[in-house]
């Protein structure tokens, strides 16, 4: 289990993590989404022992990394957001450089061979790691942090540079390492933490904005309806249209992509669904829907909602002043989820 | 610390630097015997010895600039602080590869003292006191290189630090002949590392010496640690 207490981490003047609490339970894959520049990897460099904090307390099963060092760090396997690799090794050297660093008493050959077996580098075993892919370094780096099993795993934007196929398998094995290992992922990408993570903690500007399920995340995200529609019709006349529906707050016209034919983004207003009187309205001019979707909602747009919607709770409840964002939006989650 | 200094020493010969470094001692050491021995039609390396006091400050940086600052600007340093291994492990278990690859380019003056033993009967003392004298004198060295390597990202600039060290305990002591100041020339005989070497070269077994380049290994071993230390709490 890891528990992380009023964690705040000050570099001079500037907070790069502000007051993040939470904790993660045995087994369980917690998520951990922001921007650039959130705090996501000052976090993960605390809870490892990179980095100390100027203020709170990360706990691993109950021992402080400050008071047991050694102990708390070797139950923790880290992988960086730039993989710790030491390009004039070979991918065995390396390995077994690390293996001899954690001070791991296990069969040594069977071991790493059953690590490379899982994160499937067993070929590139004794290739330079300079002539590697970023896809295979990567999976070293994977590698050397589940060197000696441990308890938790700390993966900092795992998939970062990975082809569609190597993002698939590493998910899965992440996927898989969570019913052993308690982890921690970091990802600027929304469907991936949705796709693995059992619990989403959404930090932006070193202040924790929200803490729930994925599920209910995307649920708090699509009781707001987008649509992206395409249409054959006059461009302005068609977005006047749309604009006059029932339902719909505000229209975007995207341009053609097809030929006579356009792109709208169609924002709808809190809990209208206006699909059945958009298509009736067209039908009626005749002019032919192509197509229909739900837009997602990017990581961005997330943001923007999740911390707009933190700001105004914060005016209304003075005494949340301190941490007006994290409160405000639990509240806001709650509330969607309701 | 003993993962650390295997994984050192290998590097230095995964690269050229270790390479590099061992032959141009070698090739410089050769030089200074055939000029301080073999044209002296004599046995006595102090001559040599006294001559690889310089050769030692310009190549030891060699040794040193890459061992912190490669580290940081791969960033491969949060695998070796996050892994449990102490501050001071680590730093030991660099130090000492350096140490080991310097004292494997020392070691052919014993080489030469053992070719000399076949024509003539060197004295061992000798030998061994100034073997010892350039290997605690480049174990200071080190100390000091390794630190500075750790103040920064680029080799380049731990290499430039380095040498400008070793430039300037060599400047120092042309300083005191020129100077008249007595407080300066006290400051620099207390920091001299040529004084503290040279009575080695004359035969003289000098144990405040030998606790003044021990206590330099200390001293820059500690603050090196103290900038890992201060960097993960800055």
């Amino acid at each position: 289990m890891i528990e992380v207490r009023n964690l705040t981490k000050n570099y001079g003047r500037k907070t790069a993590v502000n007051d993040i609490s939470f904790t993660v339970s045995d087994g369980k894959i917690l998520g951990f989404l922001g921007p650039n520049g959130a705090g996501k990897s000052t976090t993960m460099n605390i809870i490892t022992g990179y980095l100390s904090s100027s203020e709170g307390t990360v706990s691993v099963d109950g021992l402080e990394i400050l008071e047991n060092p050694r102990e708390v760090k070797s139950r923790i396997g880290y992988l960086p957001e730039q993989p710790p690799l030491y390009l004039d090794m070979t991918v065995r050297e390396y390995l077994s450089f690390i293996y001899d660093l954690k001070r791991l008493r296990l069969d040594k050959k069977a071991h790493l061979e059953e690590i490379c077996g899982l994160v499937r580098i067993e070929d590139h075993y004794g290739r330079r790691i300079r002539n590697l892919s970023k896809g295979y370094r990567q999976r070293v780096g994977l590698a050397q942090a589940l060197l000696g099993n441990p308890g938790v795993l700390i993966l900092d934007e795992p998939t970062v540079g990975l082809d569609p196929r190597q993002i698939i398998e590493i998910r899965g094995l992440i996927q898989s390492l969570g019913k052993g290992h308690t982890v921690i992922l970091s990802s600027h990408i929304l469907s991936e933490v949705q796709a693995v993570c059992d619990r989403v903690i959404v930090i932006s500007q070193g202040v924790l904005v929200a803490d729930d399920t994925p599920g209910n995340l995307t649920r708090d995200l699509t009781a707001h309806h987008r649509l992206r529609a395409r249409v054959a019709g006059p461009q302005d006349q068609v977005a006047r249209l749309l604009e006059q529906l029932p339902g719909v707050a505000d229209v975007q016209s995207l341009g053609a992509r097809e030929q006579d034919a356009f792109d709208f983004l169609i924002e709808a207003a809190d809990g209208a669904d206006p699909r059945r009187d958009l298509f009736r309205a067209l039908a009626g001019k005749d002019w032919p829907l192509l197509r229909l979707e739900e837009a997602e909602a990017s990581l961005e747009e997330v943001f923007l909602q999740l911390i707009s919607a933190g700001e105004p709770e914060a005016e209304v409840e003075p005494k949340s002043d301190g941490e007006p964002a994290r409160s405000g939006t639990g509240e806001t989650i709650d509330g969607g989820d309701a | 610390m003993t993962a650390v200094m295997r994984k050192e020493l290998s590097s230095y010969f995964h690269s050229p630097v270790g390479y590099i470094f061992l032959a141009a001692y070698y090739a410089l050491a050769g030089f200074y015997v055939r000029l301080g021995a073999l044209y002296q039609y004599t046995s006595d390396l102090t001559q040599t010895f006294s001559s690889l006091f310089s050769i030692t400050l310009f190549l030891v940086p060699i040794l040193t600039m890459r061992l912190m600052s490669e580290e940081l600007r791969h960033k491969t340093d949060q695998a070796l602080l996050t892994a449990p291994l102490s501050l001071t492990g680590l730093v030991l278990g660099k130090f000492l590869a350096a140490v080991i690859v310097y004292a494997m380019g020392l070691s052919v003056t014993i080489v030469y003292g053992l070719v000399f033993m076949l024509y003539s009967s060197p004295d061992w003392t000798i030998l061994l006191g100034n073997y010892l004298a350039l290997l605690l004198m480049g174990m200071a060295l080190i100390a000091i290189g390794l630190f500075i390597s750790s103040l920064t990202e680029s080799q380049v600039i731990a290499a430039i630090g380095g040498f400008s060290i070793s430039l300037l305990l060599l400047l120092i002591d042309a300083m005191r002949s020129i100077s008249q100041n007595q407080l300066l020339n006290a400051i620099i005989a207390a920091v001299s590392f040529y004084d503290r070497y040279s009575v080695f070269t004359v035969g003289i077994f000098d144990f405040a010496s030998i606790f003044f380049f021990l206590s330099v290994c200390a001293i820059f071993l500690f603050l090196t640690v103290r900038v890992f230390d201060k960097r993960r709490w800055g």
